[in-house]
């Protein structure tokens, strides 16, 4: 287990991501309490935590959504709150709890987020019409997003984080309500994309999927940082589920409840 | 049951105060105002003690049947529909219908209409303070009146909330139902000139009412005064009768709107369609544009803030023909034009957090000021064009053309630099993506109406200079006043357009997470 200290680089002389002493506070609670991370540029990086940790938080802060109360964070080296504008053309963010323009359909969507960052229409349309063969979603590509399922519309917020290729992507609870086939299909996508030089962040609470699929982890809880580094160093032997609820401290918890076993 | 359903609507009602401050101030201005119009009523239904039993019974008949009218159709008018406690969130807690009926009907008085109308209808007693039975009859009367207003108005909105199986269907409906709304003045003024005809019509229309479900309930007290049992007796049953039938549909309904799940899409749609994405410039700007006209078009939320526009036309001819003059016409154009241009001052709370996307591509603030604004323009100009010459065929005044026009154009453009400005930096209380025009989130009244007025006050000031020039025409006659009105107008109006857009994304690259955290609150 490894916290990261200020000025301690990984292994990459500049970060995909670094985060010193974030912190957000919402009226009297303390959402995140002096967060600071590193990503290496070419991780797969799943941030873990309870619900209520501080993930979502500090993500937004991370990406520009959210303006932090104290601390910087660094896109390849470059200021997210200094220079935003350069630095949201290095990120595709797929946010979690947002809504979408969901009266376009999602053909027009993925175009809009494309054309938005400048992009030239014939690029964008080639594009749009790959990301919605490699998500599976072209058959519905003309209906409105408001008509979608649940994990269309994650897909379809996907592609649009990815039409400008990022070079660090943040997604934010990807696999919420996404079925099976479709998560392993992201996945494959998702490893592709690391394997070409991508860095990829995701936020989860499914501790199997981060420690089957993610390189690199940070463990969350009350707007800290409880771990981070390598998948295996974190867990340091033991699952990853088991090392998590050892970390956040409420694994005894189970008893009470008797009653539940009378019918 | 019943008691907890009471005390978690009193919850949620001291809990919607605590969210800001604003919300408070807000609320304690909607109290004073509720609070003056509660005592002017009171007032009046004690003077009315003194009053002649026909005259008495006319007022509380009709203004009895005038409240149950308010409670049907202000909740589908006003965006005011109370869905704190809506019916659709008790699906899984297994309440027994009738109990919830009961708490839900008796929550709904808790809460500002519902607490007047108590306060006012029992006060009906004081009117037939005359003998016991009348104040007995009075007070029985109140009770079944007020339920009904009640029960009512469930039974108004659980139906209009169901009526739609379709979202399509749901989109249609929800801006038609506007086109009555707004036609109201119009024909409210027809009715009124037929009464004011002939009189001693109201205490006969009074005496017709109370025989309906309108008003049978409000004339108990006056019918017991005048020793009339047999009639009280009948306009009891009927009362009765009309609150049990209200409930009976009510629960049906409810029924229905707890067991159909909400429609989902239908069959899947190949794309290939950019729509106005394929037209218009690949730019951001063009973008923006382009989703904005999408959303006007295909959004009810700004289909309804349009829909008085074709109709206002309709209203001003309605008016011209009683007054037999249609010189009022001429204000169509200046109107339509600052209804069109401040129809965008909320275009950012619309987006809700949708606006996500804006933030997270980095998309420059005035590239989206000038898409949206553009967008809006696209179809805003020529209305207002049409508008503002078109009354002039009919009233031949053609010297007063130019100046009309300039200030039409001032206005627009003026207009919708103004709303740019204030679009980057307040958010408004607007009904959620998704949801009914109707039904506004609980919210923040005071800063909506702040920001409401406050930007139309000082778009007052901003095309002054055209106003004034209106008036030196009038005062002077002279047409030429009406050119430079044009050309003032117009280069005045542009500016402001400009530097409205400017400032506006300028505003909306500093503070851009700031205006998405507010956005973030009504989700």
């Amino acid at each position: 287990m490894t916290v990261q200290l200020p000025g301690s680089p990984l292994n990459s002389p500049v970060p995909a991501l670094a985060l010193r002493g974030l912190a957000k506070r919402f009226g009297g609670k303390i959402a995140v309490d002096g967060i600071s991370l590193d990503v290496p540029a070419g991780s797969f990086y799943g941030v873990v935590g309870p619900n209520g940790a501080g993930k979502t938080t500090t993500l937004s802060m991370a990406t520009g959504l959210l303006r932090p109360d104290f601390g910087t964070a660094h896109v390849h080296g470059v200021d997210v709150w200094a220079k935003p504008l350069e630095a949201k053309k290095l990120m595709g963010i797929l946010p979690d709890g947002v809504r979408l323009f969901d009266r376009l359909t999602g053909e027009q969507l993925v175009t809009y987020a494309g054309l938005l960052r400048g992009m030239d229409r014939d690029v964008v349309a080639h594009r749009v019409g790959e990301l919605m063969a490699a998500l599976d979603v072209s058959g519905d590509a003309g209906t409105l997003v408001v008509d979608y399922s649940a994990g269309m519309t994650k897909k379809i917020a996907l592609a649009s984080a990815l039409i400008h290729a990022p070079r660090l992507l943040v997604l934010d609870e990807p696999f919420e309500s996404v079925d099976p086939v479709s998560a392993a299909n992201i996945r494959g996508i998702l490893d592709n994309y690391v394997a070409s030089g991508g860095t990829v962040i995701v936020s989860s609470h499914v501790m199997d999927l981060v420690q089957r699929m993610c390189d690199h982890v940070a463990v969350v809880a009350a707007g800290r940082v409880l771990a981070a580094g390598t998948v295996d160093e974190v867990r340091d032997g033991a699952s990853l589920e088991d090392r998590f609820v050892q970390l956040v401290g409420r694994g005894n918890q189970t008893g009470g409840l008797e009653w539940l076993r009378t019918f | 049951m019943v008691a907890h359903l009471l005390s978690l609507k009193w919850r949620l009602l001291l809990n919607g105060f605590r969210r800001s401050p604003a919300q408070l101030v807000g609320i304690a201005i909607g109290g004073l105002y509720a609070l003056g119009v509660v005592v002017t009523l009171v007032v009046t239904l004690v003077a009315l003690r003194w009053a002649d039993a026909e005259t008495a019974h006319t007022a509380v008949v009709l203004g009895g049947a005038a409240a149950i009218v308010a409670w049907a159709v202000v909740p589908l008018m006003a965006s005011a529909a109370d869905m704190t406690l809506d019916p659709s969130r008790f699906t899984t807690s297994t309440v027994p219908m009738r109990q919830l009926l009961t708490g839900l009907a008796l929550a709904g008085f808790i809460g500002l209409p519902g607490l007047s109308t108590v306060i006012v209808a029992l006060f009906t007693a004081a009117t037939w303070w005359r003998s016991v039975p009348a104040v007995l009859g009075a007070l029985l009367g109140a009770v079944l009146g007020m339920l009904s207003c009640v029960v009512l108005s469930k039974v108004i909105t659980t139906a209009t909330a169901g009526l739609a199986a379709s979202r399509r269907f749901k989109d249609v409906s929800s801006i038609v139902v506007f086109v009555p709304l707004v036609l109201m003045g119009p024909i409210v003024a027809g009715v009124f000139r037929g009464v004011s005809g002939s009189t001693g019509y109201l205490p006969e229309l009074a005496r017709m009412v109370s025989w309906t479900p309108l008003g049978a309930s409000w004339s108990l007290g006056g019918d017991l005064a005048s020793g009339d049992v047999a009639a009280a007796g009948l306009k009891a049953l009927i009362a009765l009768a009309t609150l049990l039938v209200l409930f009976a549909a009510w629960n049906a309904l409810l029924k229905r709107a707890l067991v159909t799940p909400p429609y989902s899409g239908g069959s899947g749609k190949r794309g290939g369609k950019l729509g106005l994405f394929g037209l218009l410039p690949a730019t951001p700007t063009g973008a923006v544009a382009a989703r904005s006209l999408s959303y006007w078009i295909r959004d009810p939320r700004y289909a309804a803030s349009l829909i008085v526009v074709p109709l206002l036309p309709v209203i001003f001819l309605f008016q011209s023909g009683q007054s037999g003059s249609y010189s009022m016409l001429v204000i169509l154009g200046p109107i339509a034009a600052f209804i069109l241009a401040w129809s965008i001052a909320a275009d950012v709370s619309y987006d809700n957090t949708a606006f996500a996307l804006h933030l997270a591509t980095g998309v420059r603030g005035i590239h989206d000021r000038l898409g949206r604004a553009l967008a809006c323009l696209a179809f805003a100009l020529p209305v207002v064009v049409i508008f503002a010459v078109g009354p002039f065929f009919l009233t031949r005044d053609w010297n007063w053309l130019p100046g009309v026009l300039g200030l039409s154009l001032g206005v627009l453009f003026s207009g919708l630099g103004l709303a740019s400005i204030v679009s980057a930096r307040y958010t408004s209380n607007v009904p959620l993506p998704g949801d009914s025009p109707f039904k506004k989130p609980p919210g923040n009244v005071a800063q909506t109406l702040a920001v409401q007025f406050g930007g139309m006050a000082v778009l007052f000031l901003l095309v002054l200079p055209e106003l004034v020039l209106v008036i030196v025409q009038s005062v002077t006659g002279d047409p030429l006043w009406g050119w430079i009105n044009l050309a003032i107008g117009t280069v005045l109006g542009v500016a402001l357009f400009v530097a409205g857009v400017r400032i506006g994304g300028r505003w909306l690259d500093r503070r851009g997470p700031e205006l998405f955290a507010q956005l973030s609150v009504n989700r």
